[in-house]
């Protein structure tokens, strides 16, 4: 756990200032992945607060300028893993795979003190390194995750890594339920299985949107428990919004295996104005609907 | 000329004990890529992935981000075509010192479309961060995993595999990004890479005993590209410039040295010979080479293209300096 005791109402808290300070962007920009933030809140809230064991960040709290391609000359940049704390042998590991929820992982970042509240006004700004869609580079982030189904393996093979070395640290990856149409993803669950992961730990926001529509009509993934029993992992549903069932589905006991925990959520939960508009994969506040959220903004 | 077998099972457990962090990844092909005594010497360093290349290769970038070094094996066709984005996005972007490995390299398999890697030099060539290997005999299979390991970065190797001649001397190791000097001249210049280089020989010896002077290059680094040997040979090169490959014409050695050319002002003829913007199907090496243009033949007539002069070679001609077959151990 982290050093730092988080009671749930102070992650609860936290996960509204995510989705109020993303809702802020929107309106101040014109949209954002706001379902996303609604969806996700106490999901990634509760695993920086409460279920990652990881150490104090090592990263800038301030926003920095794109620090550049990786190249053989540009290989010491800062890392946005940095801002998860130290890579000790002990600690946990966090991926995060569903990279456009990266607003999301920054307002977390800054709900525990791991990045500033300005560095948050760097958002998506022209040359900075809190782009929209994080890379390596970007606070929280381990890698490059834009192209789905990729970091599930990434994840997994650091997984396998830490077994080899006998490092303790557990590797925790974050997704988004479309992300499990990719078949890479599909290759990486019977391969972390047959490597009998038990460190890994898979998080998904089953949100029940993609880009087109409902997940369930865009392409059926249920039934996932089944699914993901029969390809040799221990697995989970859990309501996302709940904060204790979040925490407890972490010690779901998984010898040998890896474990998946679902996680059964709204995207629009905590705003309750998106109901209209969902499924909706980027949100796009009109001038019409503008006052409204305005005012339910400022009452959060 | 000697023909080694299984060069790279040797030469992969010599390299394995002295990097004890380099591990082996196999999507069911370790048997067939020479592998097989690596995963018998060290089991627990060879890791079966499956029939199932993308997961590989992401999962071999969690392993290099913790400090392995990773080596794919399989057929380069599904090393490159069938993983391009995950090759761009978990390897070639983070800059990670992953080795693939790509077995029977363009026509060299008589497994036809599916497994002949005729234009990964071309799609590669364009990766940032990436180095390719094209190796040409049995030599260059024992210097380029070293090359590879100090590189750093993603590599790709386009692997010989079982029966490979070894024309370079043994003591004289494959260098990074520098030519191999097989013959020096004025008239034309050279480049030939991989399966070729043995054709571009039995081509020159037959030039050569009609008095043509030929500066020939053997070239197994394809990136960087950046060898002052190749500006030297193409401006010394009296009626123009050949290149022969066992790839597409388009984005591989012959682009390579047309690039070099035009950058550095060198307005000479250029004939590129290997695969003309076209597939292959499945058939014996030496067939393929003859049915698609590939091969000594065709070369000479390349040189007398540029040359102007008709050097009454025949077939048979070159009978009597070939070479032996691959297969023939």
């Amino acid at each position: 756990m982290s050093d730092i005791k988080y009671s749930n109402e102070q992650i609860a808290r936290a996960a509204t200032n995510i989705r109020k300070q993303i809702l802020g962007i929107a309106l101040e920009r014109g949209g954002c992945y706001l379902t996303q933030a609604c969806s996700s809140a106490e999901i990634v809230a509760t695993l920086y607060m409460d279920i990652l064991n990881i150490g104090p960040s090592l990263g800038n709290p301030e926003a920095q300028p794109f620090p550049g391609v990786p190249s053989p000359d540009n290989m010491d940049y800062p890392k946005g893993s940095l801002y998860n704390g130290a890579h000790d042998p002990d600690k946990d590991r966090f991926f995060v795979s569903c990279c456009h929820y990266a607003s999301v992982i920054y307002c977390a970042l800054a709900e525990c003190g791991r990045i500033s509240h300005s560095a948050l006004k760097k958002f998506n700004v022209d040359g900075w390194n809190m782009e929209m869609i994080g890379a390596e580079h970007s606070p929280g982030f381990e890698n490059t995750a834009g192209s789905l189904g990729q970091t599930v393996s990434i994840a997994a093979g650091t997984a396998h890594a830490y077994k080899l070395k006998g490092c303790t640290g557990k590797i925790y990856c974050m997704l988004s339920d479309g992300e499990l149409e990719e078949g890479q993803a599909w290759e990486c669950f019977q391969a972390a299985a047959f490597y009998k992961l038990d460190n890994f730990v898979i998080y998904v926001d089953v949100n029940g949107q993609q880009v087109e529509g409902w997940t369930k009509d865009v392409m059926n993934i249920e039934p996932m428990i089944e699914r993901m029993k029969a390809f040799g992992w221990e697995a989970v549903e859990v309501n996302g919004h709940d904060i204790d069932a979040l925490k407890a589905a972490a010690k779901t006991p998984h010898e040998g295996k890896p474990l998946m925990i679902l996680c059964k959520t709204s995207p629009a939960q905590g705003i309750p104005l998106l109901e209209k508009m969902i499924p909706k994969h980027f949100v796009t506040i009109t001038e019409a609907d503008r006052a409204e959220f305005k005012k339910f903004y400022d009452e959060m | 000329m000697k023909i080694e077998t299984n060069t790279h099972s040797k030469n992969i457990l010599r390299f394995a004990e002295k990097h004890p962090e380099v591990v082996v990844m196999s999507a069911d092909l370790g048997t067939s890529c020479e592998v097989k005594e690596f995963a018998k010497v060290y089991p627990d360093r060879y890791f079966s992935m499956g029939i199932a290349e993308q997961n590989m290769c992401s999962w071999a970038a969690g392993l290099a981000r913790e400090g392995f070094r990773p080596m794919l094996h399989t057929f380069g066709v599904f090393l490159y075509r069938r993983i391009l984005d995950q090759i761009e996005m978990s390897l070639a972007y983070p800059n990670l010192p992953v080795v693939l490995i790509g077995f029977v390299p363009g026509i060299t398999t008589p497994g036809g479309v599916s497994h002949q890697s005729t234009n990964d030099i071309g799609v590669l060539r364009t990766v940032p961060n990436m180095a390719i290997f094209d190796i040409g005999d049995a030599t260059e299979i024992e210097g380029v995993l070293d090359i590879a390991y100090n590189f750093n970065g993603p590599v790709y190797i386009r692997m010989l595999r079982k029966d490979v001649p070894r024309f370079f001397p043994a003591n004289e190791p494959m260098q990074f990004n520098r030519a191999r000097i097989l013959s020096e001249g004025t008239d034309i210049a050279l480049l030939s890479s991989s399966v070729c280089t043995e054709e571009a020989m039995r081509a020159t010896a037959a030039l050569k005993a009609k008095g043509l002077s030929i500066q020939h290059l053997h070239v197994s680094t394809l990136k960087p590209f950046t060898d002052p040997q190749v500006v030297e040979a193409c401006e010394k090169a009296k009626y123009g410039v050949i290149t022969i490959e066992n790839h597409t014409v388009i984005g591989g050695l012959g682009t390579a040295v047309a690039e070099v050319m035009a950058e550095n002002g060198i307005g000479k003829k250029l004939v590129k010979v290997g695969l003309q913007d076209t597939y292959a199907h499945g058939a014996s090496k030496m067939y393929l080479l003859r049915k698609y243009g590939m091969d000594a033949m065709t070369l000479i007539k390349g040189v007398e293209k540029l040359t102007g002069e008709n050097f009454g070679i025949e077939e048979h001609d070159l009978e009597e300096i070939r070479f032996e077959d691959f297969t023939t151990v």
